[in-house]
């Protein structure tokens, strides 16, 4: 059964002429039978995923289908949460994330995240964004640092809003500026992936159409995983997405497909707004 | 797909005008009645709560009212205007007792017996010598010139000038002599006699002599004291509730630490001083009434009250705080320096000056420890001997001499005012190191 493209998705202009788009992209981290306990209670169960380079996966899914719980298993964000225990194969660039060789503080510095409510540093705006850099030693010296800050808040798209205010608290921003200003801060670190868990939940529209501009333009130095309960959203910022149920990945495919050409009957149901 | 939108405008779309059952049922009589019971019972719980403030209020001003009361006068001391005639053999022999006397027996050329003179040399403080000694050896040019000097009055003169004897009683019952009475009132004529400011009371150590005695060596005493406790229980205090709510694994082992913190914090402080008199004094020799063992004991006794608080500090600090920090690759040690503990300060140093304010005010286990001596000198170490305010306070009470009710109620005013001061203290801290944010 096949529907309308309903949600006007907006084709992807930059793929590759007679290619499905992401297709032919390396994988940026693969997921190999990832299981996740929470105590006795199982939250994924033996989730294979493959990450895409330079591409925005959408994790969607009724709340309390894991998909938050993968994105945390990606960073090892899950570890800070008693008596979370991980198992299966997660690597990044081929490496397992959870090897002995793998330092969590490094990993996280490379797979950054953007979390569901802004969560600035009670710090100045210029700090916020060069705490980062400045514990991982990233810029040498203060000019150095001012060019990591002012890059960073213009990539995030709020550097004409907060130019002349960085030493005013992160937190006397609005709510869209605050998250805009976390996404500064994830990619000051110049992090190859960025995990974000339902960045827009706590945003009003316009806010969230400047977040989902923000995230189509990240695409092109960043891989991006976003969780989202908004399927519209997903379908406008996403190339791909995962649909989660239960603790399963009910089927992962192209955007589009997902949404016009659901294989499985669950997720069909999902899209369409029967449950969930 | 027109599914999903039919859903979104029937949540959108206010529901038809309910049913008119239940309406009816809100303006009816009986909700009306019950309604009014509501706000009644409202009105009273707030007039119950204003009335206990102000109990509260009232017994707090009779409190501090009636010492006040008694204690103001404290402030004061009565003093005699001698002409002193510093003879300088008398000087080089220091017997600055003769030359007090017979300046006072020329103002009472009249008095010639020894009775009446014994009566004369009771007016003075016998202190009083030792004031004239360190005028002149401060300025040894004084020797042989005659200086008008106020010198302390003895403690029953100062009472009575004070009001403090009933001169309608007999004398067997007054407490005073009526030789006493006349002279001093002589002196009061020729306006040889008057109350000045009592710095003694700040100065001084103890003494047998209540004009003589001051609650400095106690305040030096306090500030030892709390120095060392200080010095032990706040980094170790913090460090803990750090270590045990950042990092310790949750397991039986912390568990048990943390139930058997929560049990201390509301052991007997008196249990504290057994065991300072035991371990410290009896097992490693330290010295009796030091207050390095004060500061101890103190210590260990504030120790859970800082660990408490520092904890429920930290657990306040939102998780986000955490989360973020951790998001971008900061150590967990870097988390909680650089975000969870800046934000959890302001809590922590509540706890912990609520817990300073506690050592300050504690008596029972410095009493086992010896910190109850009678100390004259004011201490200059950690391991000389030494009191504390509420000790001094406690001492005072027990005094039968008349004076030592109102200095009783000064030393507690003092208490109090050093209490002040620390709370004053914890506020602008609070106030500073929450504008940082």
């Amino acid at each position: 059964m096949s529907i309308q493209n309903p949600l006007k998705l907006r084709p992807h202009t930059d793929d590759r002429p007679g290619q499905r788009p992401g297709a032919a992209l390396p994988n940026k981290m693969t997921a190999r039978g990832v299981t996740v306990f929470y105590g006795a209670k199982q939250a994924l169960k033996g989730i294979d995923l493959d990450i895409r380079e330079n591409r925005v996966l959408a994790l969607i899914g009724p709340s309390g289908c894991g998909k938050s719980t993968f994105l945390r298993c990606l960073n090892r964000m899950n570890e800070t949460i008693e008596g979370c225990r991980v198992e299966g194969r997660i690597a990044l660039d081929g490496e397992d994330v959870y090897g002995k060789a793998v330092d969590a503080v490094q990993l996280r510095a490379r797979v950054g995240m953007v979390f569901q409510k802004p969560n600035p540093f009670p710090k100045s705006i210029y700090d916020n964004v060069a705490y980062g850099p400045r514990i991982h030693g990233l810029a040498s010296g203060r000019d150095e640092l001012d060019e990591v800050v002012q890059t960073s808040l213009k990539r995030a798209g709020l550097w004409a809003e907060v130019k002349d205010r960085l030493r005013e608290p992160g937190t006397s921003l609005s709510g869209g500026q605050q998250q805009r200003l976390c996404i500064a801060r994830a990619i000051a670190v110049s992090p190859e992936v960025i995990l974000m868990d339902e960045p827009c939940s706590a945003l009003d529209p316009i806010a969230t159409a400047h977040i989902e501009e923000l995230i189509d333009e990240l695409r092109a130095n960043y891989t991006i995983v976003i969780v989202t309960h908004n399927m519209q959203q997903a379908a406008r910022v996403s190339q791909r997405t995962a649909f989660f149920h239960l603790g399963e990945m009910v089927e992962c495919d192209d955007t589009e497909e997902i949404f016009t050409n659901p294989r499985d009957e669950r997720t069909q149901g999902y899209i369409t707004g029967r449950y969930g | 797909m027109t599914d999903l939108v039919e859903r979104d405008v029937a949540a959108v779309t206010p529901s038809p005008s309910p049913s008119t059952a239940p309406k009816s049922r809100l303006r009816s009589e009986a909700f009306a009645r019950r309604l009014r019971a509501r706000h009644a019972a409202e009105r009273r719980f707030r007039l119950a709560g204003a009335a206990a403030v102000a109990l509260a209020a009232l017994i707090l001003v009779l409190l501090l009212g009636s010492i006040v009361a008694k204690g103001a006068s404290a402030f004061l001391e009565a003093r005699i205007r001698l002409e002193v005639t510093l003879d300088p053999a008398e000087v080089a022999d220091r017997n600055y007792t003769a030359l007090l006397r017979r300046a006072l027996y020329a103002q009472f050329p009249q008095v010639t017996d020894r009775a009446g003179r014994r009566v004369l040399n009771d007016l003075l403080s016998s202190g009083a010598p030792y004031e004239i000694e360190a005028m002149v050896a401060k300025t040894p040019a004084l020797a042989g010139t005659t200086q008008t000097i106020w010198v302390r009055a003895d403690d029953q003169i100062d009472q009575l000038v004070k009001g403090a004897y009933r001169r309608d009683l007999p004398e067997s019952e007054r407490g005073i002599s009526d030789a006493k009475v006349a002279a001093a009132d002589a002196l009061l004529a020729s306006a040889a006699l008057a109350q000045g400011f009592n710095t003694t009371l700040f100065t001084a150590g103890d003494s047998r002599e209540p004009e003589q005695a001051g609650i400095g060596g106690a305040i030096v005493g306090s500030l030892l004291t709390l120095l060392v406790t200080m010095a032990l229980s706040v980094p170790t205090g913090i460090a803990a509730a750090v270590y045990l709510e950042e990092f310790a694994p949750k397991n039986r082992w912390t568990d048990l630490i943390e139930v058997n913190i929560n049990n201390l914090a509301a052991v007997p402080s008196i249990i504290f001083g057994l065991l300072g008199l035991a371990v410290f004094l009896g097992f490693f020799g330290m010295p009796r009434s030091a207050p390095l063992v004060g500061g101890l004991v103190m210590a260990l006794m504030t120790l859970p009250v800082i660990i408490i608080a520092s904890r429920v500090a930290l657990k306040a600090v939102p998780p986000s705080v955490r989360e973020a920090a951790l998001g971008i690759g900061a150590s967990p040690l870097q988390t909680v320096l650089h975000h969870v503990l800046p934000l959890a300060l302001p809590g922590i140093l509540t706890g912990t000056i609520i817990g300073m304010a506690r050592a300050l005010g504690e008596t029972a286990p410095l009493l086992m420890i010896g910190m109850v001596a009678f100390v004259v000198d004011i201490p200059h170490g950690l391991t000389d001997s030494a009191t504390v305010l509420p000790v001094q306070i406690y001492m005072w009470a027990d005094s039968p001499e008349r004076a030592f009710t109102e200095r009783t109620s000064a030393a507690i005013l003092i208490l109090l005012g050093v209490l002040i001061l620390l709370n004053g203290a914890a506020v602008i801290l609070r106030k500073v190191f929450e504008r940082r944010w």
